[in-house]
């Protein structure tokens, strides 16, 4: 009724300001696959549009399209009213297109003029392309609050900084059009405020912005219309000033989403974790956790937020025995080696930690192995998985798979299928099912939901609360702030090693925490 | 979704890259003036044409199948091992020592103790390099080779100095025991009534080398230590999270293939010569490395490869004996058969799933 009325909703904001691009039935497949099907979109100049859906939906396809990196097999590219045929980056650079990717593209020991002009030299020498660079960065600097040192190595660069530069890269190469893939995957909220200020001058400027982002929040906030894509189809294009996030989420997935985790109070009981100044040290002898004390206790999820790169990875693989560290660590008031000479991801599985880790893809899996493989995988010493003395009960192990794979929803649910052949929520799926299962007494979780569709999402915190329900601890680590603040019971920041502070989510706000998260906190 | 069947992709991809590998053979024997048509005849009928050729085949396919599976097993846990060759040479040494140390009074048992002779010199040849490799990182495709060296200077050194009888010019061990001589392939397929030719090396070995397939196969897939050499091969970052230790597994593996090298030792210095000289390897430990990529490093794949290699062995052999075709050409057949199925993999590959792409769309 209310689904099929927002579902059946076409192109409500079908611009009558002149476009900057429109494309007209876009196809294309990848083998049997059809990532884009007959996809239609206008997007008006000075405007500033969103493109949302889930991980695998053909947003990243379609943009790819329009960037030059793919031929589409079918379709009209239209830039400015224009048709455009877009064979390669550089054709698409010269229509005025600008790309930010989600993973920047920066050479990290140039500084930010010599990356500005790479690939933008003029003449035999250098000096000239870059004085007239340091000129022209100097006035965008001044018209859109992108103020970097031009003479500073990328690399000394926050996230935020290297962000601009590529911004700055695309409009020094006189882009109209700006696509932005992912954009505030990485930045504090404070950052993330500070990029919308800038792409809302540059739109106020003449500029046309595409965003793409799986973030309902920031769609509502800075987009003037919104697409929503779903299994390479188009399956509306609104004005976000008449939707809401709830019928954005279920054009997104195709059916009602619960966005909001309903969760019972928390019932917290004896501790289960016990850390006391736990340091850190990686192979370039920098020290990645600065003294980490933290307590989790039965029935209870700590959050731990904070900006990627603060110290959260290292404490979950020290935690998961992935890596080495010194200080006090218990679990169930009893102490265990950090120091990695006495212990490693056995014993801490054998204690009862279970880990769902950060990086599924290079360390949850292994992609090549089958998923009933994977469901062994650092539970291949279970003695429910042995035949006998010498071999290993293959079958027991498939069986086994399949069922979990049933109660888990993994689709499809096929054990002999290779982990790589399944999309990013069904991996997660996967390992999920295997942590969970084994009904730890302590779950270490790093970024549950990353590149996982919101069905699934909302199926694993599902699964994360009844593992509270059941009375086990849960040390919850993620970089999305809205996942923290509806999971956990109590949420501790981290900053460059350290905690910064605890703060209880009912009594805290997003930008209390985004000010702990950039450091500045009551230590 | 596969992109094509398995079948196509163990047996029709190999052996179209095959029949490509030796067609441009036939265009080298062309090319210095022989008839490739007659050099294939003669190849095929020189070592698959009488059960004299048979023997031969198989004695060279029993090495390849102990250097191959030394090179698989290794593979699987993401290891390059090249140093099958100093690695089948110091089994030679074990085979000799226990040979020559007791007067056996029975066959069997100097093959049992031969056999873990072998393995044994085999598998601490291949410790070092693997030790340096799990402990210091030293690469292990540099320290494998290098060991091949050090493995021949040793060899030579021990013939001289301390294994060469007295009064013998020849850098030989003495010869074993008349009671330590293997049973031919000939007596074993005698006691169930098949005629096999007995002027041919081959010897019981051929069937240690096959229960060697079978068990490497068992270890790799139906094993816990198969999976966690698996799993360390596929990422070693992805073992260390699952509590798998990178240092005990390098080891591990390495063992096991220094050990399966090190055996064949049992074929060509127990079963064929009966004493140890030098050199007596012959290259089959580099050969073992082009049977393994051939046999994609699945046990059975080695051993079909292996008798593929060992043909290649016997039939080159033949060549040369009675035609002018040089036995140096032969190693161009090798090479061009190794090029075809193992680098040059994707050139038949993609096609052929192109086919079978298209042949699935048009149903």
């Amino acid at each position: 009724m209310v689904g099929n009325e927002i579902l059946g909703r076409q192109d409500t904001a079908a611009p009558s300001a002149p476009l900057a691009i429109e494309l007209r039935g876009i196809s294309k497949s990848f083998g049997p696959v059809q990532a884009n099907k007959n996809i239609s979109i206008r997007v008006a100049r000075g405007s500033i549009h969103g493109i949302i859906g889930e991980n695998g939906a053909g947003k990243s396809t379609l943009m790819s399209i329009l960037y030059g990196f793919y031929k589409a097999d079918s379709g009209e590219i239209l830039i400015g009213g224009k048709t455009v045929t877009i064979p390669d980056s550089q054709s698409a650079i010269r229509a005025g297109i600008g790309m930010v990717f989600q993973h920047f593209k920066l050479v990290q020991n140039f500084t930010v003029l010599e990356n500005i002009i790479l690939g933008a030299e003029e003449g035999r020498f250098l000096r000239p392309s870059l004085t007239k660079a340091r000129a022209v960065l100097k006035k965008l600097a001044e018209d859109y609050e992108l103020d970097v040192d031009p003479d500073a190595v990328v690399e000394d660069l926050s996230v935020g900084h290297q962000q601009r530069v590529e911004i700055l890269k695309a409009l020094y190469r006189q882009a109209d059009i700006l696509i932005l893939d992912e954009p505030t995957g990485v930045l504090t909220p404070d950052e993330a405020d500070h990029l919308f200020r800038i792409l809302r001058g540059l739109r106020d400027q003449g500029k046309t912005i595409v965003l793409i982002t799986h973030k309902l929040r920031e769609i509502m906030e800075i987009t003037d219309h919104v697409s929503v894509m779903r299994r390479g189809e188009m399956v509306a294009t609104v004005t976000t000033a008449d939707t809401s996030p709830e019928d954005l989420a279920e054009l997104m997935v195709g059916r009602k989403v619960l966005l909001h985790v309903e969760k019972s109070p928390a019932n917290p009981g004896r501790t289960v974790l016990e850390v006391e100044n736990l340091r850190v040290v990686d192979d370039n002898k920098v020290e990645r956790l600065r003294g980490i004390s933290l307590q989790v206790r039965a029935g209870e999820i700590l959050g731990i937020a904070g900006v990627a790169g603060n110290g959260q990875s290292e404490l979950l693989q020290v935690l998961g025995g992935i890596s080495n560290g010194t200080g006090i660590v218990r679990l169930n008031g009893e102490s265990l080696d950090v120091t990695g000479k006495h212990s490693d991801g056995q014993t801490r599985r054998a204690k009862g930690i279970a880990h769902v880790p950060e990086d599924r893809q290079h360390l949850g899996l292994i992609m090549d192995f089958t998923a009933w493989e994977n469901m062994a995988f650092g539970y291949h010493n279970a003695p429910e998985y042995q035949r006998n003395a010498l071999l290993m009960n293959n079958e027991a192990l498939r069986a086994d798979t399949a069922r979990k794979m049933e109660r888990f929803d993994v689709r499809p649910p096929n054990p002999t299928l290779a982990a790589k052949s399944f999309s990013g929520g069904n991996q997660q799926k996967i390992v999920v099912a295997r942590e969970i299962e084994r009904n730890p007494d302590l779950l270490l979780i790093g970024q549950p939901t990353r590149g996982v569709d919101i069905g699934a999402i909302e199926f694993i915190h599902k699964q994360i609360l009844a593992l509270r329900e059941a009375g086990k601890a849960i040390l919850l680590v993620s970089v999305e702030l809205d996942e923290i603040m509806s999971l956990s019971d109590r949420i501790a920041v981290m900053f460059d090693g350290r905690i910064m502070g605890e703060r209880l989510p009912d009594q805290t706000n997003e930008r209390e925490l985004g000010l702990l998260m950039a450091g500045m906190g009551d230590k | 979704m596969d992109r094509m069947p398995k079948w196509a992709d163990a047996l029709l991809v190999p052996l179209i890259s095959l029949i490509i590998a030796f067609f441009i053979s036939g265009l080298v024997i062309l090319a210095i003036g022989e008839d490739p048509i007659a050099a294939m005849k003669l190849m095929i009928d020189g070592a698959l044409g009488s059960t004299y050729g048979w023997g031969y085949t198989l004695y060279y396919a029993t090495n390849f199948m102990f250097t191959g599976l030394a090179v698989a097993v290794a593979f699987h846990a993401g290891l390059f091992n090249i140093g099958g060759e100093g690695q089948a040479t110091l089994g030679g040494l074990g085979v000799a020592v226990v040979c020559l140390a007791l007067p056996w009074p029975h066959w069997s048992l100097a093959l049992g103790a031969a056999v873990i002779g072998a393995a044994a010199f085999g598998a601490l040849w291949a410790a070092v390099p693997a030790w340096l490799q799990a402990k210091r990182g030293s690469h292990i495709v540099i320290t494998t080779i290098m060991f091949n060296f050090i493995a021949a200077s040793l060899l030579n050194y021990v013939l001289v100095n301390i294994m060469r009888p007295v009064g013998s010019m020849d850098p030989a061990s003495a010869r074993f025991a008349v009671e330590t001589k293997l049973p031919r392939l000939h007596e074993i397929l005698g006691l169930v009534g098949i005629p096999f030719n007995n002027r041919n090396p081959a010897n019981i070995s051929l069937l240690i080398a096959m229960a060697a397939c079978v068990l490497v196969w068992v270890l790799i897939w139906h094993t816990r230590l198969g999976y966690q050499i698996r799993a360390f091969g596929k990422s070693e970052k992805a073992a260390v999270y699952a509590g798998i230790r990178p240092v005990r597994i390098t080891m591990y593996a390495m063992l096991i293939s220094g050990g399966l090298a090190g055996m064949m030792a049992v074929n060509n210095v127990m079963g064929e010569a009966q004493r140890l000289v030098l050199n007596s390897v012959e290259g089959a430990g580099f050969i073992g490395i082009a049977v393994a990529l051939m046999g994609r490093n699945h046990p059975f794949g080695v051993f079909l490869a292996a008798i593929l290699f060992g043909f290649l062995y016997q039939g080159g052999a033949e060549l040369a004996l009675w035609t002018k075709i040089p036995r140096e050409l032969i190693v161009v057949v090798q090479a061009l058969v190794i090029l075809f199925t193992g680098a040059l993999d994707n050139m038949v590959r993609m096609p052929v799933e192109r086919v079978f792409m298209a042949f699935r769309k048009a149903k």
